[in-house]
């Protein structure tokens, strides 16, 4: 009997609905209004790759040990040296990056010995180009520079 | 006049999908009907093949776990915990106990992520759209953990061969206890949107039924099985990265229906949450990493590791021939299996409830064609 009352008078689709009405308060609204507000990602976002460099000489902290090529899954980094005479040492001379192959699995952060391949927090890696996702040396240190609409 | 006219076109072929909405990603069925209902189905797969069997041979094993994760995106940790404890047992290598309890922290987020992406978008499918918009809400919150702790949301690469590659976060073990306080009234409420609806109940009830004996004849496992009344569970039957140490209870249906199933999942979700509350209570400290050779070179030899992931069994087959890379790597993946009953299921129901069955069989399309 309580079962058929129920169903005459549509309990069951009443109780549904109350639940969509109990969140017509503004406070639970989740939108995020992207380009104006970005979101803060974490900490340890893998995110585009940064070659890190001395902060006080700006020398590349990177000893081309070559570790990060080998630990990459798509063989997508390519570094080049050359031995300095003076010094007896290598020395970085070229670093690419293809950025469209990368999968961000931070096997390439993990094997470096010396902490200076990062993946950041940057996300922003569109480009226009194919070319515009292989990143060279100096947009590895520098960072991407995304391009800002003004809105 | 003509012998037939189209009214009397009593068979007709139909394709559904790639490009189905209902589907769940690009899966085709080719469905043979009279009038609505359905006489016959035949799968189409493919069309998300990448090949990461044969990417598995060409890789060293490190390598090959963020490819794992690719397959069934939406439950990636799980996967990566499969793969990691194949080569470990390949490696003969022991798990610290830390990263054991950590492993299963994350799987059950998991698991509850998984089922939470199925039931929106079943929902969804049957036509009712709130729930997918819950849903998603609480996911986001397993996410951000996720993010906090590894630097990936979806593709998380959590697990390292061995163990763990990053100690928790500050703050981790009070997240996901606020995250457990918060979701279990959460599930509360998808149940009194969904459960009792009686749309819901015509659509689901006696839909897509399977026995326990079509299930074993199938293969199907995961939720699709315990909803026939089969009290099987990986983590049970045969425990692995210490399930045993937790109590839990394997929900069962009885009908093998797609409302039974539902049912299954939904109180599987919040066995997940006390395993998580026992893990997070009993977390040991200690190495997260466990001993592990720098070139990671397994002897020759096979092995076969399986675990219950949210949609089912999910086994990695691994043939070492004495190299860094794998000779064979086989996955057999839950989805896949499952799918096989779809024909089984669909015979004889209507073109609506071919909907209905895809979604209450949880397939990822990215395990399927792998």
């Amino acid at each position: 009997m309580g079962q058929f009352l129920r169903r005459l008078l549509l309990i069951d689709l009443i109780e549904g609905l109350w639940v969509t009405f109990r969140y017509q308060r503004p406070k639970h609204i989740y939108t995020e209004q992207y380009p104006a507000e970005r979101p803060k990602v974490a900490e340890r976002y893998r995110g585009a790759p940064r070659l890190n460099v001395n902060p006080e000489t700006g020398e590349t902290l990177c000893i081309a040990c070559n570790l990060c090529a080998l630990a990459c899954p798509e063989n997508l980094i390519v570094v080049s040296s050359e031995r300095n005479e003076k010094t007896r040492r290598k020395e970085l001379t070229h670093f690419t990056y293809d950025i469209s192959r990368c999968m961000f699995c931070g096997l390439c952060e993990d094997a470096c010995p010396v902490d200076a391949l990062e993946l950041t927090q940057d996300f922003e890696l569109a480009s226009y180009t194919r070319e515009g996702a292989i990143w060279d040396r100096q947009m590895l240190e520098e960072g991407p520079r995304p391009t800002r609409y003004p809105y | 006049m003509p012998d037939s006219t189209y009214l009397d076109a009593t068979e007709l072929v139909l394709n559904m999908g790639p490009q189905h909405p209902s589907t769940h990603g690009v899966l085709r069925v080719i469905l043979k009907l009279d009038g609505e209902k359905v006489l016959g189905t035949e799968c189409v797969i493919g069309y998300l093949h990448r090949g990461v069997e044969k990417i598995g041979e060409n890789r060293t094993y490190a390598q090959f776990a963020p490819y794992v994760d690719r397959m069934d995106y939406v439950a990636s940790v799980s996967n990566g915990l499969g793969y990691c404890l194949a080569v470990e047992k390949l490696l003969g290598v022991e798990v610290p106990p830390r990263a054991q309890a950590v492993r299963v922290i994350l799987t059950e987020l998991n698991r509850i992520a998984s089922h939470l992406i199925w039931l929106g978008t079943h929902a969804l499918d049957v036509g009712a759209i709130t729930p997918l918009f819950y849903t998603m809400r609480e996911r986001e919150e397993i996410l951000k953990i996720y993010e906090k702790y590894c630097g990936a949301r979806l593709t998380t690469h959590a697990f390292r061969i061995g163990g763990l590659q990053y100690e928790l976060y500050e703050g981790f073990e009070q997240e996901v206890r606020a995250f457990c306080e918060m979701f279990l009234p959460k599930v509360d409420e998808y149940e009194e949107l969904l459960t009792g609806n009686r749309i819901w109940i015509a659509r689901l009830k006696n839909v897509g039924v399977l026995t326990a004996e079509d299930c074993k004849a199938y293969g199907v496992t995961g939720p699709m099985l315990r909803a026939s009344g089969v009290e099987w569970d990986l983590r049970k039957a045969q425990p692995y990265s210490g399930y045993e140490q937790y109590d839990f209870k394997i929900p069962t249906g009885v009908n093998g229906d797609s409302y039974d199933r539902y049912l299954v999942r939904m109180e599987e979700m919040r066995q997940s949450v006390r395993i998580i509350r026992q893990a997070l209570d009993g977390l040991p400290g200690g190495a997260i990493l466990g001993k592990v050779p720098k070139v990671i070179k397994p002897p020759v030899g096979e092995v076969y590791v399986s675990i219950e992931a949210p949609k089912g069994e999910l086994g990695y087959y691994l043939v070492s021939d004495g190299s860094t890379q794998p000779y064979r790597v086989r996955v057999r993946p839950p989805s896949f299996v499952n799918l096989q009953a779809l024909d089984k299921m669909c015979r004889g129901a209507l073109v609506a409830d071919v909907v209905v069955i895809i979604g209450t069989i949880d397939i990822v399309l990215g395990e399927v064609d792998r």
